[in-house]
């Protein structure tokens, strides 16, 4: 399409139809806004780094009392590390998004040309970016604290990465319509959901560890397959890959029910003209 | 004679709020280039009106068009072409202003940002701030940045609300003078939601009088000082506002 030209003195000339120029001026914005703040910066990296080292303590003394731990080297701090990445990737876009609502930029956002999709692909990017602030460095203390190497997955890796942000996504972009649609009032959500998921997706023990009874619903969250590969390789040295394309599968259903999730209460948001109260 | 298309149409809106009509069947028409006023108490219908045409709130019934979109269904047809203030928004403040200005140009697709920012900048005397947090600047610096803001896409249609609210008296003239000018060479509409009389005395060629979500009244201010034989806005405004003029009729 063709620019809009002003035609009076100091008029800006526009130009139509830039959804990478809009998604980058959004990463540009939570950039900025990570430059000028060190304790945002350090947020990304200590929490990070105290699990690991905790439970890499705990692992450095189960292996040496315990015979099947010993061979199974690495599930706790790998299982930590991961757990870091679905829920560091939620926390991310989430805080991302509630960045918007502390400062009362929403309105501006909102009343702007920036298509919601957009913005969902601006966080998107921007939880990557936060998490490799934070994981990046602890990957490397996790080598040299406790000799594990994340990157020595290999492929494997890329496949837990791959999911585990998908699942991450898929709720943040959920939260964020909460927000949008309950205000301040569903903050609490963005903090804690993930912890709801924690034990149902088995981070530190197989899914054989529950109930029988709630088995099934483990198996629904695509985490779970995540955590059970990372074991099986750690343990029996094998790559599961049908286990990466069912939670492949089980994101694509869960992105697609968030985000349908988020446009259905931004439009009851708009509906019920909250975009404009998003305080308490 | 051709009659130019509306800038901004209001066909019998309605915004019903859990049974309670925030605004009550209201028609209005604005036409390009015009400067006008939407003066009413606290709860009479102004900011949810301003922002149903802005496309944020979804009306229960009736039709909002500006620019010949339909308002919210079209509203990314027109979104690059309109801009607005109000104070329950606020540009992000840890931002620097020229962190902000750039932010906002490039969502509103504006080519040539940093010449932009730059004339904006003498514009609106925020040269001297452009590389400070937002966060650290005065009230009025702020205001002035948020006009920044509005204009940083030069819009046809404008839309503020409560643009000097707590300025002082030389600020908010200063910005007064900075609006009228604005809307003189870009021939921008302007609908301006404000308490300030004065202020819309100053610069609306017509006022719109809201009261419990309807249209009360709705002229040039010199007619409505002429109907309600009053010599300012802030006394019609007054009785409008406690049906001091049905009261008198009513007597008579």
């Amino acid at each position: 399409m063709s620019a809009v030209v002003v035609s009076a003195r100091s008029a800006a000339t526009l130009q139509h139809g830039s959804s990478a120029r809009r998604i980058g001026a959004m990463m540009l914005r939570y950039w900025y806004l990570l430059r000028s703040s060190w304790p945002r910066l350090l947020d990304l990296v200590y929490w990070p780094a105290v699990q690991m080292i905790t439970w890499g303590f705990v692992q450095y003394y189960v292996a040496n009392n315990a015979g099947f731990f010993a061979r199974a080297g690495g599930t706790f701090i790998g299982a930590v590390l991961l757990w870091d990445i679905l829920f560091r990737g939620q926390l991310g876009f989430s805080i991302s998004f509630l960045e918007e609502m502390w400062s009362r930029n929403i309105g501006n956002l909102m009343m702007s040309p920036l298509r919601p999709l957009e913005f969902i692909a601006a966080l998107m990017v921007m939880s990557v970016v936060r998490l490799s602030i934070g994981a990046v460095p602890v990957s490397f203390l996790a080598i040299a604290f406790f000799g594990f190497n994340l990157y020595g997955l290999g492929f494997a890796l890329v496949a837990f990465f791959l999911n585990l942000m998908l699942t991450s996504w898929a709720v943040g972009i959920f939260i964020s319509g909460l927000l949008l649609r309950n205000g301040m009032g569903a903050e609490n959500f963005a903090w804690s959901i993930m912890f709801v998921l924690m034990p149902l997706a088995c981070v530190y023990y197989p899914v054989t560890t529950l109930p029988t009874w709630l088995q099934p619903v483990a198996w629904a969250l695509p985490p779970t397959y995540v955590f059970e590969g990372m074991r099986a390789l750690l343990i029996e040295h094998t790559f599961h890959a049908g286990l990466m394309l069912h939670a492949l599968a089980l994101n694509a259903v869960l992105l697609a029910a968030g985000t349908a999730g988020f446009l259905l209460l931004l439009a009851s948001a708009r509906r019920h003209g909250t975009l404009m109260q998003t305080g308490e | 004679m051709h009659t130019p298309p509306a800038a901004i149409a209001v066909e019998r809106l309605v915004k019903v709020y859990k049974n309670i009509p925030a605004v009550d069947g209201i028609s209005f028409t604005l036409a390009p280039g015009s400067i006008t006023g939407l003066l009413g108490g606290n709860g009479a219908g102004k900011t949810t009106t301003i922002a149903t045409i802005m496309g944020l709130i979804t009306p229960t019934s009736g039709r909002v068009t500006v620019l010949g979109a339909e308002m919210p269904r079209e509203r990314y047809r027109v979104l690059q072409r309109m801009n607005f203030e109000s104070p329950y928004v606020e540009v992000p403040m840890r931002l620097t202003v020229r962190q902000n200005m750039t932010v906002f140009g490039m969502l509103y697709g504006v080519e040539n940002l940093k010449a932009r920012i730059a004339e904006l900048g003498r514009e609106l005397d925020l040269t001297a701030l452009l590389d400070r947090p937002t966060g650290k600047l005065s009230a009025g610096q702020k205001t002035r940045v948020s006009l920044a803001k509005a204009l940083i896409n030069s819009p046809d249609v404008l839309l503020l609300d409560e643009p000097t609210a707590s300025l002082d008296p030389d600020t908010a003239d200063w910005v007064r003078a900075h609006l009228q000018r604005y809307c003189r060479e870009r021939h921008a509409t302007v609908l301006l939601a404000s308490h300030n009389m004065a202020e819309v005395e100053r610069l609306c060629e017509r006022v719109i009088i809201m009261k419990r979500g309807g249209i009360e009244d709705d002229d040039t201010p010199a007619k409505l000082l002429a109907r309600y034989a009053r010599r300012t806005l802030e006394e019609v405004f007054i009785d409008v506002a406690r049906g001091t003029v049905e009261a008198r009729e009513v007597a008579q």
